[in-house]
């Protein structure tokens, strides 16, 4: 076991199996006014100075000159709407919560907070709820109820998905756009095949973890979790999955905070109970990482959200915590040549940008090189919409540049749309560390 | 087992990647963890070594009068910094490295560089003006702002554009006269040709002009459309009556500034500087980008994103990991040797609140008075004893104890983080920075038993 969760000295604060979010006798100048039930992120607005960094770190400023950044997005719109006679400004729906803005800022301004809590109030209050706009979003937040029923046919969704008048219907319907191609649905999802071999294969007293695999490697590439509980029962470790929703980042994203609450207390649920139990989340996708960790303890309150927060790892990065990942990579060996990897902004933020690159450097037969900071610019739901699509791909094409520079033919990267985007713009195959891992530690074969 | 390395820098500031890239030269496996992008962001890209000479603290000089003080601080900048490095206060850190240490970060940052900065050539200070229009020595600056020099005789106009608020152009060419340069300096303000919103972002403007993206211009009249660069000269023109120079705020292209200069060059017929200034600064950019870029070369891993909050003690007293801290959950980074390049007070590597000062991570001790109305002047442009707020150390850059011994065998501190210097009074932030950075990287890296 790391130090991570054996703290030296019991009464550490930072060890937290319990809630502990703020410490209640620290003053904040907030207590002074009246009503401080609603969220109140004023002190959060105060500390910004205006240097304007985090507006030079945005990549939808980069290339949409409409868009007034986040610097505008954050304190400034908080400043405004606190004033009854104005409304939240519709430019941040074009914000992609990417969550940049937040690593830019040098005073800890909280503003992807201050943009979720924005953009929610103007879906609530300002959008119609029979607008073209607001029916598309609300589908693509809630990916999960589509490809659940998807799933149920893969091969029938995935033809009628993959036909140009569908989409065509699409685009000129739902403001879909026609240019992507419609993720593929798998023949068996995760969970069925998770089922299907009779859950864990290892059990553990000391070893454990609960898999959040979120929709994406559910229903459209199963391969990915598969990987991940391979490995982690070649590590000894005993995986649970227990029952959970969508992790809410493309509601964060859509603004349909009451879809994503409704998901978060579902997901905070079934996963604070086994955080108890000396259960650690693991997730394969770093946006629904990102979620738990930062995005529900910053927008909800629900009894586990802390701990929840405090216990969920990126897949990789708790394996390098906890074993001696680099010594086993050492000694292994595999054929999987040359990757271009990109970080995904959610990755990047939660301090993961070099892992994989790093992981890769010390194994034979693969290699991984960074393609550069830049987004990919999918950022989930947004590059669907047909009137993102091409700031989307505007944002990325110094990534498809970059990836087309380096002498790897395959990319690499551990968010499934920044995957999607990446293989839009340069047609590469695309894998997430994990399954290289697997295929180097513990090989072809097993179930 | 943990995240392990030979030597973890904690701050990713100019310090912090000096001493990580020295580290890393000596065969040291070094991973830099830094909380937010790096400060360089802030930074005006312009590198001080000794503008001015400290003002003695009150313990050396006593009550001194007015005239007292007139006689022993020379006014006016430092022609060679160099020269007064061995008369500083013993607690300055330019005595803890020497004259030598300051040389060879100098040579560390020219090949770092290349010939993106001058300066080189010469020991003495280059006086180069800023956006506020005040004249700056420093020893090394961006080849963009060489044509600026305040000690070149040619006259100079001075374009700020309408919607650049940090760059008042009339302003500053009438403080650069008050402050007696050789030279005629006026001012016009513009607005930058194309149809950008009004609160255009800086790099905005500049990713304009790196790409000479075509920009419509109003004519008398009819409307036309030109590249940037050509769009800005057809701009400025009307205004320049015969200056042999040209200076505009530092956005001259985030990648292609040389480019961009030369062009502008060749249109308006006349040399073309960039002003450094303020946060978000492209000179700051384009300087984190040659060292972010030195550091790769030379191995050094990166994590960013979250902030170091403690460490853990190994048998002997010594420092076995930083833990960075993440929603709650805190994630160990073990090392051998450490280098602590948090910053100072604004950069937060040193803390304080009514009760005292603090260095947060290590708990190191700062000395300060008890007394916290001891802890400024009176007079807001005053010798604040705050400025100089941060560890004290050996002579191999380790924090002392309040009993004087190293409060660890292996951790070392650069930078800002250090006290016994005012980096703002004194100008020598940046080359207090390196030197200290170099030193404490490969003394760190001579400790690490692991590298061959």
């Amino acid at each position: 076991m790391s130090d991570a969760e054996q703290p030296t000295d019991a009464s550490d604060v930072t060890d937290v199996r319990e809630e502990e979010t703020v410490s209640d006798d620290e003053f904040e100048p907030v207590q002074v006014f009246p009503e401080s039930e609603e969220m109140d992120l004023r002190p959060g607005s105060d500390d910004c100075y205006k240097c304007s960094t985090c507006d030079t770190n945005c990549p939808v400023a980069e290339v949409d000159d409409d868009f007034p950044g986040p610097k505008f997005q954050g304190p400034e719109q908080w400043r405004l709407k606190r004033k009854e006679d104005h409304d939240v400004d519709d430019s941040v729906m074009s914000c992609s919560n990417c969550m940049r803005c937040d690593s830019a800022c040098p005073s800890d301004v909280p503003l992807s907070q201050m943009h979720n809590t924005a953009r929610g109030e103007y879906v609530e209050d300002q959008m119609e709820k029979f607008s073209r706009e607001y029916v598309r979003n609300r589908i693509l937040a809630n990916y999960r109820t589509m490809a659940e029923l998807g799933s149920k046919v893969p091969r029938l969704t995935n033809f009628l998905m993959g036909n140009s008048l569908v989409q065509a219907a699409n685009e000129k319907l739902l403001g879909i756009t026609a240019e992507r191609e419609f993720p593929e649905f798998a023949e068996e999802t995760f969970r069925e095949w998770w089922d299907e071999r009779g859950g864990p294969q290892v059990r553990s007293e000391d070893k454990r973890v609960a898999y959040f695999h979120g929709c994406y490697s559910n229903y459209n590439t199963p391969e990915v979790g598969k990987a991940m509980v391979r490995l982690f029962e070649h590590f000894g470790y005993e995986v649970v999955v227990p029952v959970q929703r969508c992790s809410g980042t493309p509601m964060f994203a859509n603004g349909m905070l009451d879809d994503a609450k409704r998901a978060a207390g579902v997901n905070v649920e079934n996963f604070s109970g086994l955080v108890e139990e000396g259960y650690d989340v693991i997730a394969s996708c770093t946006s629904c990482s990102m979620s738990l960790r930062q995005e529900y303890p910053e927008l909800f309150s629900y009894d586990g959200t802390a701990s929840v927060a405090a216990h969920t790892y990126e897949a990789l990065e708790y394996l390098r915590l906890h074993e001696d990942l680099e010594g086993a990579l050492e000694s292994a060996e595999v054929d999987a040549g040359e990757f271009a990897y990109h970080a995904p902004c959610h990755a990047r933020n939660q301090g993961l940008a070099g892992q994989a690159v790093e992981l890769l450097d010390g194994l034979s037969g693969a290699n991984a090189e960074d393609v550069g900071e830049s987004c990919s610019g999918i950022s989930g739901t947004y590059g669907w919409k047909e009137e993102k699509y091409e700031t989307s791909m505007k944002i990325g094409e110094e990534m498809f540049e970059h990836m087309e520079e380096t002498d790897a033919e395959t990319g690499m990267t551990e968010c499934p749309t920044c995957a999607m985007q990446m293989e839009h713009g340069t047609g590469y195959e695309i894998r997430h560390p994990l399954e290289v891992l697997e295929e180097a530690l513990v090989g072809e074969g097993s179930n | 087992m943990a995240i392990e390395d030979d030597v973890t820098v904690i701050g990713g500031g100019i310090a912090g990647m000096t001493a990580a890239l020295a580290a890393a030269r000596e065969g040291a496996a070094v991973r830099v963890l830094s909380h937010k992008d790096s400060t360089l962001r802030s930074a005006s890209g312009l590198v001080d070594v000794l503008g001015y000479p400290p003002r003695s603290s009150d313990d050396e000089r006593g009550e001194g009068s007015a005239s007292e003080e007139s006689e022993t601080t020379p006014d006016g900048p430092l022609a060679d910094p160099f020269d007064a490095i061995p008369a500083l206060p013993e607690s300055h850190p330019y005595r803890t490295v020497g004259v030598e240490g300051v040389r060879e970060a100098l040579t560390l940052f020219d090949e770092v560089v290349g010939d993106r900065y001058r300066g080189g050539h010469t020991d003495r200070n280059a006086l180069v003006p800023t956006h506020g229009g005040a004249v700056k020595p420093t020893a090394r600056y961006p080849a963009s702002a060489a044509e600026g020099l305040a000690s070149d005789d040619r006259n100079a106009l001075l374009v700020g554009f309408e919607t650049v608020t940090d760059f008042d152009a009339p302003l500053a060419a009438a403080h650069l006269e008050s402050a007696g340069v050789p030279f005629v300096a006026r001012g016009a303000t513009v607005s930058f040709p194309g149809d950008f919103r009004v609160d255009a972002k800086i790099t905005r403007l500049a990713d304009a002009l790196d790409a000479d993206e075509r920009v419509s211009i109003e004519g008398d009249g009819y409307t036309t459309e030109l590249p940037a660069r050509k769009a800005l000269a057809e701009t400025v023109k009307p205004h320049l009556r015969g200056e042999a120079r040209v200076g505009f705020p530092a956005i001259l292209g985030q990648h292609e500034t040389e480019a961009v200069r030369a062009d502008l060059e060749s249109e308006l017929g006349a040399a073309v500087f960039e002003v450094p200034m303020g946060p978000p600064s492209l000179p700051g950019m384009r300087l984190e980008g040659a060292f972010l870029a030195a550091c790769r070369d030379a191995g050094v891993r990166f994590t960013t994103g979250n902030p170091v909050v403690g460490y853990e003690e190994d048998d002997s007293g010594a420092v076995a990991a930083v833990r960075v801290e993440r929603n709650g959950a805190t994630i160990p980074f073990h090392a051998d040797q450490f280098v602590l390049a948090t910053g100072g007070l604004v950069g937060k590597g040193i803390d304080s609140d009514r009760e005292g000062v603090e260095e947060p991570i290590f708990d190191c001790h700062v000395p300060h008075s008890g007394d916290r109305y001891d802890w400024f002047a009176d007079d807001a442009f005053g010798d604040h004893p705050f400025a100089r707020f941060g560890v004290e150390t050996d002579d191999e850059l380790r924090p002392l104890d309040a009993g004087g011994e190293p409060e660890f065998e292996n951790v070392r501190a650069a930078g800002a983080v250090l006290g016994g210097y005012d980096f703002a009074a004194e100008k020598s932030g940046s080359g207090v920075s390196l030197a200290t950075g170099r030193t404490a990287g490969r003394s760190a890296a001579s400790e690490v038993t692991t590298y061959e």
